[in-house]
């Protein structure tokens, strides 16, 4: 008995001992409750599909509490700094961590408040043909996904909640099966499934380089190493967040399939799924692979300045409400991308500002557009026309929409476009500047144009009913009184952007919240 | 495909097969094993059973829907990990009851509850698909 007694070791050497407070459980609450509540959905659905209009309450419900919980969570983070759990008690680095920064909070709160909204503008949709088969199970389950991607501190785990989402949109990409978006599908799926396997043989090839997946880790152990290795993880990792962004040359797929799903599931890919990416790039390659990110930014800025440029080019050629949001949806990526390869602090406070403001934005230009469509009865804006005439308020909201998405003070797409733009030109890199400055123009003309065609040019034929759904109307107008305000007043969103930029520049709250034994 | 033989013997390998995952279930706690593959193997029994005695046959002697099952499933694996809320444990923490059954002391755990949610999720996903799958085939 003695050798048996002898093995035991002592558990304070693997688990944690520290009691966990119940209020720390807001870290977990965001990826939890919707779960939990689509996991109930989908038991119950085909008696909630003889009720129209309950399962969209309930999940409505839950996107408010779950914006309430992450909400508290980035009042906490931003008062206390990072706050992280380690998932069955196991110390890091070997168990599975959530760590909660500024970055990761806001993004969570931004996701449900979209979803939220999302959810709203879906009651306005008509019921589907087969009730029992609602979006809201996987709404949930998306922002669930989203949730965890943003909250957690484990490369592995940001895997699987990279696939939890894409399972999700394709459960809501494939609702209501037409033949355009099972095409739609199709190829956002396959260049989605190519992109996560690109991810997984990055990470096993980090684990075999570093011995370790936790990001607080990793940030450590990964600066000593030489930057041959680093650097080509450091693509492998771009390619693939890159695809998730629809970033160049990989981003054909976004027009190909974001115009086909109903309005509000288009607008909720286009607020959350992108915008993953992109923090995983923060995450992965500024926060862990700084030296590498310096070393190839040339390479990430002639990628940006090439997104760009496809987006705003896209949107002077295209002429349908529902496939222009999306070469809008490029251009920011890419603008995002130009804060994200000039790695300095400037440069990604106005890619993190962006990120935030884009993703009220986008859920409401596509929601607006889609109404647009719908209202004209087609979606071709060249043959639409008379929309002014017909309901000024949306005409109004769409034009705040697109002079906040071409980068027009005085409205929120301004500011981050006007940092970025400081940080190209101090450190000389004048190209990108141009790139910035010229993608700019050619989206105020494209935008403009669609704007004089579709809503202000005469009608040729007038189509009956001019009156939106209050319940189609209300997030538009919400989002677009936010993405207003933030214009006028863009200092809380700019603190938030700048502290949570410090955060990835200088991790060391966020590794001293993980490893509080380790000198700070 | 769908010989007397066939039919004459799959209730009796779905029945093994039944078993035999929930054995795999149970042995995956310390070996090889658990809830993932023994939901699939649960999940190739119905199949089975599916074409030999057709799928309104299976869904009859299911009771449930199958996607009703992983959402059941799904929601066992949540309880699990918010079981450690009221003890002051991080999410997912495991934890033991010794169950006095019988003879002998039965050792109960958290993790066993959360591998029973994930073998109903991959049951009832992969069912759902296979019953769909075999349903287009009949007239």
């Amino acid at each position: 008995m003695a050798a048996a007694t002898k093995t035991m070791t002592d558990p304070a050497s693997a688990l944690v001992m520290v009691p966990t407070e119940a209020r720390d459980w807001l870290i977990v609450l965001p990826v939890l409750l919707p779960l939990i509540v689509a996991a109930g959905l989908i038991v119950a659905r085909h008696t909630l599909g003889r009720k129209p209009g309950l399962a969209n309450a309930i999940a409505l419900a839950t996107c408010g509490f779950t914006l309430v919980a992450t909400g508290l969570l980035l009042e906490r983070v931003l008062s206390q700094g990072p706050l992280t759990m380690m998932m069955g008690r196991w110390l890091p680095p070997f168990g599975i961590a959530f760590t909660a920064d500024a970055l990761g909070a806001a993004l969570a709160l931004a996701a449900s408040l979209a979803t939220l909204l999302a959810l709203v503008s879906e009651r306005a949709e008509k019921p589907s043909p087969a009730p029992a088969y609602g979006s809201e199970p996987f709404a949930l389950m998306l922002l669930a996904g989203v949730s965890g991607a943003f909250l957690t501190g484990d490369i592995f785990n940001l895997y699987v909640w990279f696939e939890v989402l894409l399972i999700a949109s394709f459960g809501l990409l494939t609702l209501g099966p037409e033949k355009v978006q099972i095409d739609g599908t199709l190829k956002y799926g396959f260049l989605n499934l190519a992109g996560t396997t690109l991810f997984l043989i990055a990470v096993g090839l980090l684990y075999g380089l570093t011995g370790t997946l936790n990001m607080a880790d990793l940030a450590g152990k990964l600066h000593g190493l030489t930057a041959g290795p680093v650097s080509t993880l450091f693509v492998l990792f771009f390619f693939a967040f890159g695809m998730k962004a629809a970033a160049f040359p990989v981003q054909y797929w976004l027009p190909a399939a974001y115009h086909t799903p109903r309005a509000a599931t288009a607008g909720l890919f286009a607020a959350l799924l992108t915008k993953v990416g992109i923090y995983g790039m923060l995450r992965v390659l500024v926060m862990l692979m700084p030296d590498s990110s310096d070393g190839l930014s040339l390479m990430v800025g002639i990628l940006a300045a090439a997104t760009m440029l496809f987006g705003a080019l896209g949107t002077l050629a295209e002429r349908d409400f529902r496939r222009l949001p999306g070469f809008v949806l490029i251009s920011g990526i890419g603008t995002m991308l130009a804060g994200i390869a000039l790695t300095s602090p400037g440069g990604l406070t106005g890619t993190i500002f962006y990120a935030l403001q884009s993703m009220a934005l986008m859920l409401a230009l596509y929601l607006a557009l889609f109404a647009a469509a719908r209202l004209s009865g087609t979606a071709d804006f060249t043959r639409a026309g008379g929309l002014y005439d017909r309901n000024p308020l949306l005409s109004a909201l769409v034009l705040s929409l697109f002079f906040a998405a071409s980068g027009l003070p005085p409205f929120s797409g301004f500011w981050p476009k006007a940092l970025i733009l400081k940080a190209a030109l101090d450190i000389g890199a004048w190209w990108l500047a141009a790139a910035l400055l010229v993608s700019g123009l050619l989206l105020s003309v494209g935008l403009a144009r669609a704007f004089l065609i579709g809503f202000m040019k005469p009608a040729e034929s007038i189509h009956p009913g001019g009156r939106l759904p209050l319940a189609t109307l209300l997030p538009v107008a919400l989002l677009t009184a936010l993405v207003t305000l933030a214009g006028l007043y863009p200092a809380p969103l700019m603190d938030l952007a700048g502290g949570a930029a410090g955060g990835l520049a200088d991790p060391a709250a966020y590794i001293h919240s993980v490893f509080p034994e380790a000198a700070p | 495909m769908n010989t007397l033989i066939f039919r004459t013997i799959a209730p009796f390998l779905a029945a093994m097969m039944l078993v035999f995952s929930v054995f795999v279930l149970l042995r995956g706690h310390n070996e090889p094993g658990g809830g993932f593959i023994g939901g699939l193997i649960a999940a190739s029994a119905f199949a089975i059973q599916g074409i030999a005695q057709g799928v309104s046959a299976v869904r009859r002697a299911l009771k449930l829907d199958p996607l009703a099952i992983a959402g059941i499933g799904l929601l066992l694996s949540a309880l699990a990990g918010l079981l450690s809320l009221p003890l002051a444990v991080p999410f997912m923490t495991g934890l033991w009851v010794d169950l006095p059954l019988g003879l002998d002391r039965v050792p109960v755990s958290s993790v066993m509850l959360f591998d029973l949610g994930v073998y109903l999720v991959v049951m009832g996903t992969i069912t759902a698909i296979a019953l769909a799958l075999e349903e287009k085939e009949e007239p």
